[in-house]
């Protein structure tokens, strides 16, 4: 089968420091693949790069067989959304009209918002559950609320993949748990591709379909959750004594620290 | 629920509308303005002027149309300017407290019309030019120092703005004390800010750049909208987020120095009116923009008027107006709002 998104012996360097070197990976149609490892092993990085946010020093992506780099940013906001850690909200804006800022890339310059693009906003709020939330603030909302807008607002870009960067980094369990639920029934109702970065081996393992370990810039490991996430693999990446073993409710590998 | 939300959106039409009504409220202002002052100008003067069934020769035509008018127009350009310069400020560094004068681009800018004075350049030319060059300039000392690339902590670009504005604030007060006398008197004035200089042929030079910045700016205000949340989701929804930025930076940095040069150092005009527009439209800079650039010229001819009608017959800078006006307006804000003030 086809990748989505492929990246061939991906390099990046933050002036001279090398954050990504010889990155190999695919995205694959309808997938949700997790990204983990340690603080500052390029996670972050590598999902810039994926969205074109970031230029690789070395190596080539593609995007449906055809190279990344000669499509413009609207059209690239068509394809590939994202949402990201970092979100300011020091302006009132309404969650649907933060939401209908995902309608930019189909829009010509000054061209308003017509009814169409109302429709698809309030669809993808909708699809995150957060219909409700439409009229309040952005600011005035909770940490999960925001997430589900922001996601919502991923959603209206209409895009083939979405890229999320921590998406429960800031949220307790339950919305953890809400977050990653979504995500996966976006995945399967819509078939819409998911790359995401996570700290949480255990959620990564439990919703993903596929995981890519990062250790110092460079891919350790990819494959099955079950595959990745084993005793000798976290000890090797994470330099940290972890007991794994198979979560009784899902089925998928849990890790305990010891 | 759908219709319900569409009365919640943005439309051209509402635009237009709430434009046209600020547009009235601007001309009664300046109707308001023309006929209060020392000289005993009354309305029907001004329609007898407007018929033409006032005598041309009449001193109180002269009064109107050679001094009153052409201060009230660059009041109004000059409180648009810095209103939607303030608005723009505020967008790019994501916080409600940035203007042009806090940055000190103000200074920056009053700092080479100094310099184009006491090398004895004209108002006309040199002044504007010099000016203009010292607005870019402390835009790119504030950048280059406050942020190492454009995506950038608002909090050191505005640290950095204050210490770049005390700098030349600092130069400038050495300009004035080693310059000759009479050229001191002068410079002080418009240090805080003088529409009396204003002259017809002066304004149609400035009237078209400050129009066209406008519409410039304007044509920015979704990519606006979106940079206020953050520079990487910007560029993800697909806003190329860096020309956006240095097309704004350049072009506020241009209507700041054209202010500065005919009218000196107005501050507040640029927090204060982008502030109450939020506060009633909201943030969506589609509505903000005209509406926050209209309100600060209301807001400014509204100031000049009492700064020349207070004290009359002598008179004030019309900056030590909009700050007797502004500080207390602040304090006001801060002690009710808890400092929550972004979140209006």
């Amino acid at each position: 089968m086809e990748p989505v998104l492929s990246l061939h012996t991906i390099g990046f360097c933050y002036g001279q420091q090398p954050a990504l070197t010889g990155v190999d990976l695919r995205l694959m149609d309808a997938e949700i693949l997790g990204i983990i490892g340690p603080n500052g092993s390029g996670k972050s990085t590598l999902l810039k790069i994926m969205g074109g946010l970031l230029t690789p020093t070395d190596g080539a992506i593609l995007l449906h067989g055809r190279p990344l780099r000669g499509l413009n940013r609207p059209e690239l906001a068509r394809e590939i959304a994202m949402v990201a850690q970092e979100n300011y909200f020091r302006f009132a804006f309404t969650a649907l009209e933060v939401v209908l800022m995902g309608r930019y890339p189909h829009l010509k310059r000054l061209q308003f918002e017509g009814q169409k693009d109302i429709d698809a906003a309030l669809h993808a709020l909708e699809a995150t559950q957060a219909a409700e939330l439409a009229d309040r603030p952005i600011h005035e909302l909770s940490g999960g609320e925001r997430q589900r807008v922001l996601i919502a607002r991923a959603l209206a870009q209409e895009p083939r993949i979405m890229l999320l960067d921590e998406p429960t980094s800031f949220l307790d369990l339950k919305f953890k748990r809400e977050i990653f639920r979504l995500i996966a029934e976006l995945s399967r109702d819509t078939g819409l591709t998911v790359a995401l970065v996570s700290h949480d081996i255990d959620l990564a393992a439990m919703y993903c379909s596929r995981l890519v370990m990062l250790k110092q810039g460079a891919v350790y490991t990819t494959g099955a959750p079950e595959d990745v996430v084993t005793t000798a693999n976290i000890k090797a990446v994470y330099d940290c004594p972890v007991l794994v073993d198979t979560n009784p409710a899902t089925g998928r590998p849990r890790t305990s620290i010891v | 629920m759908v219709s319900r939300h569409a009365q919640a959106i943005i439309t051209p039409g509402r635009v237009v509308v709430v434009c046209l009504i600020m547009v009235v409220v601007l001309i009664i202002t300046m109707a308001v303005a023309l006929v209060a002052g020392t000289a005993d100008v009354s309305f029907s003067h001004i329609a007898g002027i407007i018929t033409g069934s006032l005598p041309p020769d009449d001193p109180l035509r002269l009064i109107v149309l050679k001094i009153r008018l052409p201060r009230i127009i660059l009041a109004g350009l000059a409180g648009f300017s810095l209103a939607l310069g303030g608005v723009v400020f505020q967008a790019i560094l994501r916080n409600p407290l940035a203007d042009p004068f806090i940055l000190g681009v103000s200074s920056g800018s009053a700092f080479g019309a100094v310099l184009a004075i006491f090398c004895g350049l004209g108002f006309s030319f040199g002044v504007p030019v010099f000016s203009f060059a010292g607005a870019l300039l402390t835009i790119y000392l504030v950048m280059s120092l406050g942020a190492k690339r454009m995506g950038m902590e608002s909090s050191t670009i505005l640290l950095t703005g204050v210490i770049i504005n005390a700098f030349f604030t600092a130069v400038i007060m050495f300009f004035i004390s080693v310059s000759a006398n009479e050229r001191l008197h002068s410079m002080l004035f418009w240090l805080y800010g003088d529409l009396s200089r204003s002259r017809i042929g002066q304004l149609g030079f400035i009237a078209p750049i400050v129009l066209a910045v406008f519409c410039w700016l304007y044509s920015l205000s979704k990519e606006l909208n979106i940079i206020t949340t953050g520079d990487d989701i910007a560029a993800q929804l697909g806003v190329n987020v860096g020309s956006a930025k240095k097309t704004c930076l350049v072009l506020v940095s241009l209507l700041m120095g054209l202010v500065v040069a005919f009218s000196g150092l107005i501050g507040f005009v640029g927090l204060i009116v982008p502030h109450l527009a939020r506060m009633a439209f909201r943030a969506d800079h589609r509505m903000l923009m005209p509406v926050a650039s209209l309100g600060g010229a209301i807001f400014l001819i509204a100031a000049d008027t009492l700064a020349r009608t207070l004290v009359s017959p002598g008179e004030l800078p019309v900056g030590v107006v909009t700050a007797f006006m502004g500080a207390p307006f602040f304090i006001l804000l801060l002690r009710k709002k808890g400092g929550q003030w972004s979140r209006s």
